[in-house]
């Protein structure tokens, strides 16, 4: 039996599930989460393809930044929804 | 009819991404060897690791542009105006003010360390800044740093001193031969000028996406 690149393999599966799942989440919350899981296996990949300073940039900006951003905008839209008082940004 | 028509998107997607990547598999090969034109223009670069090399070196120009989007999408954000309802009503959490308190040295140790590696292994302004402004953000979260709408004077400076400090060493090189164009003696420490300027103002940047809101503190509080 050759030598099959079972993490590589595991990883592309992994990065397509959590893409799809990213997009057909009906709960925006859980979708934002997914796409910090989605990020950080990209980092992952990009240092499996040897491309160490993308994945640097990628868990940094990609998933940690962008993330952030996406649950402060994602508690704007709740607190809009829920009149004026921001309690929490997370559910 | 909502199911046909959904079997036919997929139908098609699943047509249009496998003639992409047929098509990407048909490619001729490049005709220009970069990664050989790279590796023997190393020496005159300034730097260590090529991709430094390639990013404030070769094409400079891709990266000062870059930074230049950035600032601009700030500005774009702060002319815009940010919505009343962004709250300084993060909750008190003794665990996360603990967190950040003990996470935001080593942040700023791991930046400089990504600052100063760019030169000879993976890293660079970019990596260090969004680490920085992780860190930014983390104290933000747990109501340590507060936000801002209008930067004062010092903060604006510092949020356009990437920028100019790249701009001015890209001009200063026209009268050496070329926008862009360094010394090759001097082009180690221009690109570590540039990096350091580039890593606070991109750190306060992309913190500032973040942190731009209405502020209930003193301005005299902001950083």
């Amino acid at each position: 039996m050759p030598d099959l690149p079972i993490l590589d393999l595991t990883l592309a599966a992994a990065l397509l599930f959590t893409g799809w799942r990213t997009l057909a989440a009906p709960d925006l919350f859980k979708a934002v989460v997914l796409f910090i899981v989605f990020g950080l296996f990209m980092a992952l990949a990009w240092a499996r393809l040897e491309a160490p300073d993308i994945a640097l940039a990628e868990a940094a900006i990609g998933a940690g930044l962008t993330g952030a951003l996406l649950l402060d905008a994602l508690g704007h839209l709740r607190a809009r929804r829920h009149g004026r008082s921001l309690q929490d940004p997370q559910p | 009819m909502n199911a046909l028509l959904r079997g036919c998107t997929v139908l098609a997607c699943l047509g249009l991404g496998l003639g992409l990547a047929w098509s990407m598999l048909e490619l001729p090969p490049a005709p220009i060897q970069m990664p050989g034109l790279v590796a023997s223009h190393m020496d005159q670069s300034g730097v260590d690791h090529p991709v430094t090399a390639v990013l404030l070196n070769f094409r400079g120009y891709d990266t000062l542009l870059e930074v230049a989007v950035l600032l601009l999408a700030l500005l774009g954000m702060l002319a815009a105006g940010t919505t009343p309802l962004h709250a300084s009503s993060f909750k008190e959490a003794p665990m996360l003010t603990a967190l950040a308190r003990a996470l935001t040295p080593i942040a700023v140790l791991v930046a400089g360390y990504l600052l100063w590696a760019g030169a000879f292994k993976p890293g660079g302004a970019f990596q260090a800044a969004a680490v920085l402004a992780g860190a930014a953000v983390l104290l933000r979260i747990a109501g340590l740093l507060p936000s801002w709408t209008t930067p004062a004077d010092g903060l604006r400076l510092a949020l356009a001193a990437g920028l100019l400090v790249f701009l001015g060493v890209a001009a200063s090189g026209l009268a050496l031969g070329g926008l862009l164009a360094y010394p090759p003696e001097w082009a180690g420490t221009l690109i570590l000028l540039i990096e350091t300027s580039l890593t606070v103002s991109l750190a306060l940047i992309l913190a500032g996406l973040f942190l731009a809101g209405p502020d209930s503190r003193p301005p005299e509080e902001q950083s």
